[in-house]
């Protein structure tokens, strides 16, 4: 499902004199499909920079890295939103689209899968109406409380059912009630299958939720459990 | 659910938000002036054209003899050397009219050179035949006037025959530059609005960067993302190309009724449909394809200019 081999990334130019350092260096892991892992570390070890590699925002400057069955930094470049279409994203700042209302944001992957209208109207009802939006279909996003945003972001990056679902920092914004019940969902769909991946400082949530984790410090992957 | 579907629709048109981002009235404006251009520029081309053929057709079939001592006596025969040179005239294949001109109709010629008392100068003048060539000879090529210039100087030594091919001459190498110049007018106008829609394309880009990366990071494709906004500059360029190609229309008009004593519409303009009849059918055709192909470089070049700042995304 995911598997880094000696993985190292940089931004900006790669080689050169004037190349940024690594952000990441070696990362070796595999992950079997449907597991549920945490991603923990300090802040600025590169926890981000791991999800951002995993959901294809910037590829490996070093090492190989495969997604789904894919060797990414070996296959064109025209495979890859096929590959992320089949991951969901849940992002730290929610990135949602100012210009469309959150019926369209949470729209937007399935009408990028090309899937028809009426499918998309009642797959987006149904989703918002179970995380409690069903009243600000048509609400812009920045008329939403943070927790309502987020509530947006995750039903934006499940509702075209991905394969791996990411979440970066994704209790950040929330009270406990909503980070337990944001838990209970992550759980759930993956109990149904899902590989999960959630990216945390926050120690006391991953007591509550035990599961598998990897550790990131400066850059290096410190301890696999 | 009637709410939903429409903006489920408003969405999928304007899923980047373009209708805000690729607006205002620059490239609509730039674009019609462009078109208005362009419309000029095929109005030249197309028109020369025509007169450039309307030329061949009138003067190169024509043919202009002068006999000096018209009333002397001819080398053979017993008439005189005018009629003898209308003799051999008429019995030439691909002659049509033969046409002496009159003592007054001469005059009439050379008054511009040499003023009024021009029959009374002791000048002896030669007679002037215009002889107008039948259309199969005209058409076809200029015809091979050596042996009737012999026949005709063995008719009446000293003739001279004088076809108007230098003239045509001339005058096709003057179209065929106009022709040159209208399509680089074209070239460049579409130059210019392909640029000013690289422009804005690139100002929109700059203004959705965001909404773009979040578009793509959920798995668009560049053919996606570039689609939308070909679409978007698609509209604009059109709808400024069909401004412009409707205010070229009226000067098109205008110049067409100017040149028509010109290009053989000899009964003149006296009603709308006789102005509107006045602008040749591939003028009117070329008009009308500007819109469109203003459109098609729109898309063209949105498309292009977003492919190639897309590259820089993984
Ligand atoms: N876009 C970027 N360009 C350059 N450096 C970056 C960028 N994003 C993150 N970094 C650097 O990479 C390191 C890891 O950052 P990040 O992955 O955000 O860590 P975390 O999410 O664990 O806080 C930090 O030193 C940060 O400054
Ligand atoms: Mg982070």
């Amino acid at each position: 499902m995911v598997r880094f081999e000696s993985v190292g990334l940089r931004y900006g130019r790669a080689g050169g004199k004037d190349a940024a350092p690594e952000v990441l260096r070696d990362i070796s892991f595999a992950l079997p499909e449907g597991a549920f892992c945490w991603l923990r570390g300090p802040s600025g070890a590169g926890k981000t920079s791991l999800l951002r590699l995993m959901y294809l925002a910037v590829l490996p400057t070093s090492g190989r890295l495969t997604l789904l069955g894919t060797d990414v930094g070996r296959s064109p470049r025209r495979v890859l939103p096929g590959l992320r279409r089949r991951i969901g994203v849940v992002f730290q700042d929610f990135r949602l689209l100012p210009h469309l209302s959150v019926f369209e944001n949470v729209a937007l992957p399935l009408r990028l899968a090309g899937r028809p209208d009426a499918q998309v109207r009642a797959d987006v009802t149904e989703l918002l109406r179970w995380v409690g939006l069903a009243r600000k279909l048509h609400t812009p996003p920045y008329e939403l409380s943070g927790g309502e945003q987020q509530r947006v972001a995750i039903a934006r990056a499940v509702i075209a059912r991905p394969n791996l679902l990411l979440a970066d920092e994704p209790t950040g914004n929330l009270d406990e009630a909503q980070a337990d019940r944001l838990m209970v969902l992550l759980r759930e769909l993956n109990r149904l299958g899902t590989t999960v991946i959630v990216a945390t400082h926050n120690d006391a949530m991953v007591e509550r939720y035990p599961a598998a984790a990897l550790r990131l410090d400066h850059g290096r992957l410190v301890h696999e459990a | 659910m009637k709410v939903a579907a429409a903006s489920l629709r408003a969405a999928r048109f304007d899923a980047l938000g373009l209708r805000r981002a690729l607006s205002g009235l620059m490239v609509p404006l730039l674009v019609a002036a462009m078109t208005f251009l362009a419309a000029l520029a095929l109005g030249g081309w197309i028109g020369s054209i025509a007169l450039a053929s309307q030329w061949r057709d009138g003067a190169g079939a024509a043919l202009t003899v002068q006999v000096p001592q018209p009333a002397e006596a001819a080398a053979h025969g017993g008439g005189s050397r005018i009629d003898a040179v209308s003799a051999v005239l008429t019995a030439t294949p691909g002659v049509g009219a033969v046409h002496v001109l009159s003592a007054d109709e001469l005059s009439d010629l050379l008054r511009p050179w040499l003023g009024v008392g021009a029959e009374r100068l002791a000048v002896p003048l030669p007679a002037v035949v215009a002889v107008q060539l039948t259309g199969g000879q005209a058409t076809g090529g200029r015809p091979d006037l050596g042996p009737l210039a012999h026949r005709l100087e063995d008719a009446a030594p000293g003739t001279l025959l004088e076809d108007h091919g230098m003239w045509i001459d001339r005058l096709s190498y003057l179209a065929f530059s106009l022709q040159a110049c209208a399509l680089l007018a074209l070239a460049l106008v579409s130059a210019v609005a392909a640029a000013a829609i690289a422009v804005a394309t690139r100002a929109g880009l700059a203004a959705r960067r965001e909404a773009i990366e979040i578009v793509h990071g959920l798995g668009a494709t560049d053919g996606f993302i570039a689609g939308r906004f070909a679409h978007r500059a698609m509209v604009l360029a059109g709808g400024g190309g069909a401004i412009g190609a409707l205010a070229a229309l009226p000067v098109l008009l205008a110049l067409a009724v100017l040149a028509a004593p010109f290009t053989g519409s000899v009964h003149g303009i006296v009603s709308i449909s006789d102005a509107l009849s006045a602008l040749p059918p591939a003028l009117w055709g070329g008009v009308a394809i500007l819109p469109a192909a203003a459109a098609a470089i729109g898309f063209a070049t949105a498309q292009g200019t977003v492919r190639r700042w897309l590259r820089r995304l993984p």
